[in-house]
């Protein structure tokens, strides 16, 4: 009885939950109430105008614009559901096993080509994106390297890595170089950042060395870990975001990061300067799509379309730093007001090298292909040998031991004087017990 | 008469059970039974031990993120317990100062607590340009057992507080009068009396640490790992199995210890975990 009982009750909760969470559709879907749609926009953290300090709400405009001017030709009123990602792999697991549903992502280019791969992007239409023909010729047709002819994806911003030094900390001839020797430099020793990822940080050894970073051979894989155990001991740490707090304070001297975050440090520290090493360097596109299971695709599209409008084009590069290929951008006077504001030679540092002058010296293709399974595998694991090389120090071993000895000499002691005691009494007792049978 | 109350009894006591259970399936159990699944699976779903042997290459990480949470308990302990016995000593009015005075720093959330002590203790930060020096503190194991203590100091403290504060103040008057010196109180009358208060800080201490991820990775500048960064790293790069493998290995570690821990708790009448 009562066992069926609490079955029945668990069996309600379950159902009032479900029904709970449909309609509060907390992590999307379609959610029709009235001819109001949900649309889900998921997109990288800080990387979208949303009206902070007087500039364009980028979500607000577009529910705006769509419910003045397209919702009657839809027949519904559009409300954007705006969530974040802080990686391309967050966002992969979460698509692909169905947690969430989303109508416009904004993955970066390996991540798009292995999603293409995997059936999980649907194609654009572009009767509906008729902006996209401001997208600079540059990231069109085999450009797109991660996707020809840009069938799923339209370019939102691109980008290259490079090194961050501060000028006071660094002296001239090394900087000069221009090269990623910067960071193997043991003058610098502690005072050198390298990313904390394997990705990133195999990067730089494999663009330094001239070796392929999409290589499949896990011999070349294991001559980079070579070089980055070699880099280990002159580093003051493995580190991502927070290169900005450390290269602002001056906690480090030299760094490798993406230019446009270049220009928001050195907007906080003038000292600090750039360049893009004559070895190579990484080039990324991250750029819209639309996933397959999206059940707003028009308004989806309508959304990427909005994008790429001059207004909202403009608002987003100048929030987000990054370089635009939206020729609209390039060529509107607000925008080149206002990175001048950040930085005298943002023009030099975004645009002043294209992908291909960068990598001159470089015999690879410098963007990111996605890994297969066996060498993601591989070099996992060569980074946890990274990692755990001179991970140990003797003083953590003695005094860990130490203590742990010690409580147990501890442990075992109570239990002997307990065990002792216990055997006392028992004794006193019998003896008492012997004495009354005795009487 | 008797047996109907009994039996409305229990129905009431499933009804407010019913909430709790199913909170239980379906954020305990029902992980637990994924975790295991990608444990003993491989990538492409079928039965596997591979993961579970595999994981001999990870002892290194393992016993450096054990003895860096031995070290970090015990300096709580020897920090909390003086601690926790002053505040247990003072005024009642005191005492809720003393013990919301501790708590306060918890209102923070601990990542941004975190980041702020890196953002003092670094290269360049706060510390060193007050003092003018060039002391480099993030980057080392110090600094992560640091983190640790400040940021679990409180979980240590409050259970300790709890089961001093508990403790008969006759029991101070009985062992003095039995001749017991104020020392000889301590040792064979209090510090027994407080053992479960102890142990369950000991192990409130202990699990979160070994288990960190974001200490180590922002106090230890990321030269090293501990297991937390490497299952943490292993979900983020897709080898859900390895991953999966990690965490039950440590629960069972865990498990193992506070069984132990446990059954010396027990012997003195104390509940815990």
């Amino acid at each position: 009885m009562t066992k069926k009982l609490v079955l029945a009750i668990f069996l309600l909760a379950v159902l009032t939950f479900s029904l709970f969470s449909c309609d509060d559709n907390s992590d999307g879907g379609p959610a029709v109430s009235g001819n109001v749609v949900t649309l889900n926009v998921y997109n990288w953290g800080e990387y979208i105008s949303d009206g902070f300090e007087g500039s364009l709400d980028t979500n607000a405009a577009f529910e705006e614009y769509f419910n003045t001017h397209l919702a009657s030709k839809y027949g519904y009123s559009i409300k954007v559901n705006y969530t974040t990602y802080a990686t391309n792999e967050d966002m992969y697991f979460k698509l692909a096993s169905e947690a969430g549903n989303y109508d416009v992502i904004i993955p970066s280019d390996y991540m798009i080509e292995k999603m293409i791969n995997e059936g999980m992007l649907a194609e654009l239409d572009y009767s509906i994106i008729t902006n996209f023909e401001y997208i600079d010729d540059g990231f069109k047709g085999d450009a797109a390297y991660y996707d020809p002819d840009n069938k799923h994806s339209v370019p939102y911003t691109y980008g290259m890595l490079g090194v961050i030094y501060n000028t006071a900390l660094v002296d001239e001839e090394d900087y000069l170089e221009e090269s990623w020797g910067l960071l193997w430099n043991p003058k610098y020793r502690g005072k050198i950042l390298q990313f904390n990822n394997p990705r990133d940080a195999f990067g730089s050894a494999m663009y330094y060395m001239n070796m392929d970073i999409n290589s499949t051979d896990p011999a070349v894989w294991d001559s980079a870990l070579a070089k980055l155990v070699q880099q280990k001991e002159y580093l003051q740490g493995y580190v991502n975001d927070e290169i900005f707090n450390k290269m602002t304070t001056a906690s480090a001297a030299i760094a490798p990061y993406f230019a446009g975050d270049f220009l928001t440090m050195a907007y906080q520290n003038e000292d600090l300067a750039f360049y893009y090493p004559i070895e190579g360097t990484n080039y990324f596109v991250d750029a819209m799509c639309i996933p397959k299971n999206s059940r707003n695709k028009d308004a989806a599209n309508e959304y990427i379309n909005f994008m790429l409008s001059e207004e909202v084009a403009v608002a987003n590069a100048l929030y987000i730093g990054y370089a635009s290929p939206n020729t609209l951008v390039l060529d509107n006077e607000e925008y080149s007001e206002g990175m001048a504001e950040l930085h005298d030679d943002w023009w030099d540092i975004l645009y002043g090298k294209t992908p291909a002058e960068a990598n001159e010296e470089y015999d690879y293709s410098p963007g990111y292909k996605s890994f297969s399974p066996e060498i993601q595998a591989h070099v996992n694991a060569l980074w946890e040998s990274l990692k755990t090389e001179n991970a140990t120090e003797p003083w953590v071993h003695i005094t860990s031991i130490t203590i742990i000895v010690a409580v147990i000499a501890l442990a075992v002691y109570t239990v002997y004087i307990r065990k002792k005691r216990s055997r006392h009494y028992r004794l006193r007792d019998r003896e008492n017990a012997l004495k009354k049978i005795g009487k | 008469m008797e047996i109907k109350m009994k039996k409305k009894n229990s129905i009431m006591r499933s009804i407010a059970a019913a909430p709790h259970i199913f909170w239980a399936i379906l954020f305990i159990v029902l992980p637990l039974i994924i975790v295991l699944y990608y444990a003993f699976t491989d990538s492409e779903g079928s039965f596997s031990f591979e993961n579970i042997v595999s994981l001999g290459d990870y002892a290194p990480i393992f016993t450096l993120s054990v003895e860096l949470s031995v070290i970090a308990t015990f300096v709580c302990l020897i920090i909390g317990y003086p601690l926790a016995y002053i505040i247990a000593k003072a005024k009642p009015e005191k005492q809720r100062l003393y013990v919301m005075l501790l708590m306060l720093p918890m209102w923070t959330n601990l990542l941004i607590r975190t980041y702020s002590i890196m953002a003092i203790l670094d290269d360049g930060g706060f510390l060193n340009t007050l003092l003018g020096t060039t002391m480099h503190i993030v980057g080392t194991k110090g600094a992560v057992i640091f983190g640790m203590v400040y940021d679990f100091l409180p979980y240590m403290v409050l259970p300790i507080y709890t089961c001093v504060s508990k403790i008969d103040k006759h029991m101070w008057e009985a062992a003095s009068d039995l001749g017991c010196k104020p020392i000889q109180v301590m040792t064979r009358v209090i510090l027994p009396l407080s053992m479960s208060g102890i142990i369950s800080g000991v192990t409130m201490v202990l699990v979160p640490s070994i288990s960190t991820f974001y200490i180590s990775q922002k106090l230890g500048g990321g030269t090293f790992e501990l297991i937390g960064d490497t299952i943490e790293r292993q979900f983020v790069t897709g080898a859900l199995n390895t991953g999966a493998a990690i965490s039950l290995v440590m629960m069972v570690l865990i498990i193992i210890s506070l069984t132990i821990m446990n059954r010396f708790s027990d012997e003195e009448g104390g509940i815990i975990v």
